[in-house]
């Protein structure tokens, strides 16, 4: 029951993180790349630390160490991390990449740019 | 006590690796490399705490919390270059 449990996370881990990698060689240019696998990496590890975490309680339940409640802190800690950052990360990057002269490939309008100019979006 | 179901996943995710591996070598320009490097990171992260459960070790995760604390720093120093400078 509980294996189950574990296995369905890590299948849904997998499935999303093999997505956000393989998104990076379906879509045109760079904004719609980051969008990808920014989303599908953060998802995907987010179950992970979800099948650490089932892992951990079961594993108390059977030994009673205390390092397997040490194991899920911790692997929730590094989940929060990753959660504030990579959406960070991914708005530099994005910002980065207009500010270098690089434009949305098959945009019509691009209001970012206007805003910089100082017209209305 | 190695459990062979999170060792799997490793296996897995380090496929999904060379799969971002091949974007960053062949990237057209200087932001898609950098969104191959972003993208790597967060997979090694995941990695690093699968293999920590798979080899039973606490340690494996601390290295993965400051891996990922250490790479958004990286990252932003890299799109503050990109940009032009501090202005």
């Amino acid at each position: 029951m509980i294996k189950s449990i574990i296995y369905l996370f890590l299948a849904i881990s997998i499935t999303f993180n093999l997505l956000g990698s393989f998104s990076l060689h379906r879509f045109p240019d760079v904004y719609t790349r980051l969008h990808g696998a920014t989303k599908c990496t953060t998802f995907g590890t987010i179950f992970a630390v979800l099948a650490v975490i089932v892992h951990a309680i079961w594993q108390i339940k059977e030994t009673g160490d205390p390092k397997y409640l040490q194991m899920a802190l911790h692997s929730l800690v590094a989940l929060i991390a990753l959660m504030l950052t990579n959406p960070t990360g991914a708005h530099a990057i994005a910002k980065a990449a207009h500010l270098s002269g690089y434009k949305p490939a098959k945009a019509v309008i691009d209001a970012y740019e206007r805003k910089l100019r100082g017209e209305e979006a | 006590m190695i459990f062979a179901e999170f060792f799997y996943g490793v296996m897995a995710i380090a496929l999904g690796a060379f799969i971002t591996l091949i974007r960053i070598m062949f990237g057209p320009s200087v932001p898609d490399r950098v969104v191959g490097v972003d993208t790597l990171n967060t997979l090694v992260v995941a990695g690093m705490i699968l293999l920590g459960v798979a080899y039973d070790r606490v340690i494996y995760i601390d290295i993965a919390i400051v891996y990922a604390l250490l790479s958004y720093i990286g990252t932003l120093v890299i799109a503050k270059y990109l940009q032009g400078g501090l202005e």
